[in-house]
């Protein structure tokens, strides 16, 4: 599903040239849960850029479902976003003046649905994460747990191939933090392909394998000390 | 994707009422400036007769001696042409019978007294002219016709009257067949013209140019036998003669002289006509300068008779200037306003928004603002107008009207123009990086 081969970036000014990811290799199969953890710095958020689409690499290869990204122009790069990629944020990022199916609306404006299809798919998203009866309510009038679903409801609309999930719980309590997770995990269990960035090492537990980060490059977890055990990530 | 656009587009305003506010305010003070000076501009050198301005000249010729030592010819002209011209040529023209029509007019008056004696004698802004008047400048009739050319000839104490004056006399009756006394002298009314008002008076501009047209019209030959006065401009140099017949006689220029030439090999013949009187006039010893004689459409007449004013031109300049710099004020907040919506636009583009997606979306935002302050700018151009028509004389308050078009052209000019200043505030949304959004957490 996701596969970066010795994928380098390098951020350049006039003076110096920083890698935050150095021949940085992944392989996420399709169904998988992966967890991607690392300290602040490390190159989570620009792997997870770049495998968005959000941002270009400067080296290596990148291949998301089967195609080869690298060399799309913007607007290759957005269609492929829109159809193969939910993103969730760790600020939900609902838009303000629009309501709950107005913001899962949004990717599927872009994708050219008709009214009927766009429809359809909005309240069946909004069934999913539990939210039909809050579909005209506007964003201040939500918990942030419930703001986190509805993004998870748009980041479903499209029947992304893959998701994308960025500190999804970092703004939430540990009560709705654990609604949240509960419910990556049920969308797992369907068949979704989740790509988690966290820096918990108890959120990291839950995913099916756990790929670490640091200084832009992978790491083998087995030699590294275990962060947490297995007990204290399931309380 | 035009309605979910606009509907965004509503959505955002509402979201910020005060800039939005600032942005459709500059943007209508702007708009209601410039409009208000461009009616007035477009008035003023709007071409009165469309349909004929090509084919309708007006006649100049030299008869004064050109001043010498500088650059203020006959009547302070650089081409030593006077704008009008004197009985002797008046009358040479009217005889030589070269185009397909020909009149010479002036501007004249007299005291009615109606029948009826409820009402009282009132002064009458009437015109001298021939028959060929009425076609040469499609003069629409409300009842009757012209007088004819048999009138013309025999002096005939026939008028032909405007809507206005029937309304006043006859209560709108067809009068036709009645008369009206004219300064002690009855005319038999032929003809009521319907509303007819050209906008200059351009067959007489020396003559009160954004006024009325006459009340009354009588045969050119009946006024002069009749001594009826000039109401208008008369301009004499050197001996004005004694008498009526003396000043008829004389130098002083106060007839307008106009020809219908429809082709232009007729105009080219009517030139060579004129040179050719002129030329006579020379060898005869009345000139003593060579032929000077000029033709001018309508819209070259209205031209060399600066009927838009330089000052008139500079204030609409300087009306767009202002318009120009409210668009900037426009951009900026247009610019403060997307700017502050990055992080929105950050998250279209990470679900899916393309570069031109974005474009299009803040384009059909700033159109919005421009339809707004268009609407809002013809409310101001019509204030503006009511300004001016408190502020300057009734014949400049007739030109201030606000036809459907102005309309249109008000509400195009200021989407246009908003479109235009959100080109740059619209650039820089699309150029937000869907990645700020990751980033920036």
């Amino acid at each position: 599903m996701l596969k970066m081969t010795h994928l380098s970036k390098a951020y350049r000014t006039e003076v110096v040239e920083t890698f935050a990811l150095r021949d940085f290799s992944i392989h996420v199969r399709e169904g998988e849960f992966v967890a991607v953890t690392g300290p602040s710095g490390s190159g989570k958020t620009t792997f997870l850029s770049i495998a968005g689409l959000l941002e270009e690499f400067s080296g290596g290869e990148y291949q998301l479902d089967g195609a080869n990204v690298r060399g799309l122009n913007d607007n290759q790069r957005s269609r492929l976003r829109n159809e193969k990629i939910g993103f969730i944020f760790q600020a939900f990022n609902l838009i303000p003046d629009l309501n709950v199916q107005d913001n899962v609306d949004v990717p599927l404006r872009y994708r050219g649905f008709n009214g009927a299809e766009r429809r359809r798919r909005i309240q069946e998203s909004l069934a999913r994460v539990g939210l039909s009866a809050r579909a005209r309510h506007y964003p201040a009038e939500l918990s942030g747990g419930q703001q986190q679903r509805v993004a998870i409801a748009r980041a479903l609309a499209g029947s992304p191939r893959l998701l994308l999930a960025d500190e999804p719980t970092g703004n939430l309590d540990t009560q709705m933090a654990r609604g949240v997770l509960d419910l990556l995990e049920e969308l797992h269990r369907d068949g979704a392909t989740i790509v988690m960035v966290t820096h918990d090492p108890e959120l990291a537990i839950r995913a099916q394998r756990e790929v670490h980060i640091v200084d832009g490059q992978v790491v083998d977890l087995a030699a590294q000390p275990r962060l947490v055990t297995a007990a204290s990530a399931h309380p | 994707m035009f309605n979910y656009y606009l509907g965004l587009a509503l959505r955002s305003l509402r979201r910020n009422v005060v800039l939005t506010v600032l942005m459709i305010a500059a943007i209508g003070v702007g708009i209601g400036a410039s409009m208000t000076m461009l009616t007035v501009f477009r008035a003023m050198g709007d071409d009165p007769i469309p349909n004929k301005s090509r084919q309708l000249f007006a006649v100049q010729i030299q008869n004064w001696e050109p001043r010498r030592g500088g650059s203020g010819g006959a009547g302070g002209s650089p081409d030593n042409l006077q704008e009008q011209i004197s009985y002797t040529d008046a009358m040479a023209f009217m005889n030589m019978r070269a185009a397909r029509r020909q009149t010479a007019m002036y501007a004249t008056g007299a005291a009615l007294t109606p029948s009826n004696p409820d009402l009282r004698p009132f002064q009458v802004h009437t015109r001298a002219a021939f028959a060929d008047f009425f076609p040469m400048f499609s003069v629409p009739f409300l009842y009757g016709a012209p007088w004819t050319a048999a009138d013309d000839e025999g002096r005939s104490d026939v008028v032909v009257i405007a809507r206005d004056l029937n309304d006043k006399v006859f209560a709108g009756a067809n009068p036709v067949g009645k008369t009206i006394n004219l300064d002690g002298r009855d005319f038999r009314v032929v003809g009521v013209i319907d509303r007819w008002e050209p906008i200059p008076k351009f067959y007489d501009l020396n003559n009160d140019m954004y006024g009325k047209a006459e009340q009354a019209f009588v045969p050119f030959n009946r006024a002069i036998e009749s001594q009826m006065a000039s109401w208008g401009n008369n301009n004499c140099r050197g001996d004005v003669g004694a008498g009526w017949d003396g000043h008829l006689h004389s130098e002083c220029v106060w007839f307008q002289f106009w020809v219908e030439l429809p082709t232009a090999a007729d105009a080219e013949h009517y030139r060579m006509v004129l040179n050719n009187y002129a030329a006579e006039q020379q060898r005869s010893g009345r000139f003593h300068w060579p032929p000077n004689t000029k033709l001018h459409d309508v819209r070259e007449w209205l031209n060399y008779q600066h009927v838009v004013s330089n000052e008139v031109r500079i204030l609409v300049v300087v009306s767009f200037s202002f318009l120009l710099v409210c668009l900037l004020n426009a951009m900026g907040l247009m610019l403060a306003k997307i700017m502050g919506r990055a992080g929105d636009i950050g998250v279209r583009r990470a679900l899916g928004a393309n570069r031109g997606a974005i474009f299009s979306q803040c384009l059909i935002e700033a159109a919005v603002i421009g339809f707004a302050g268009g609407l809002l700018g013809l409310a101001l151009t019509m204030l503006g107008l009511v300004g001016l028509r408190s502020l300057l004389s009734e014949e400049v308050t007739r030109l201030t009207h606000f036809s459907l078009a102005d309309v249109a052209i008000a509400v195009s000019i200021s989407v246009i123009a908003t479109i235009l200043a959100g080109l740059y505030p619209t650039w820089r949304a699309a150029q937000v990086q869907p990645a700020w959004q990751l980033k920036a957490q």
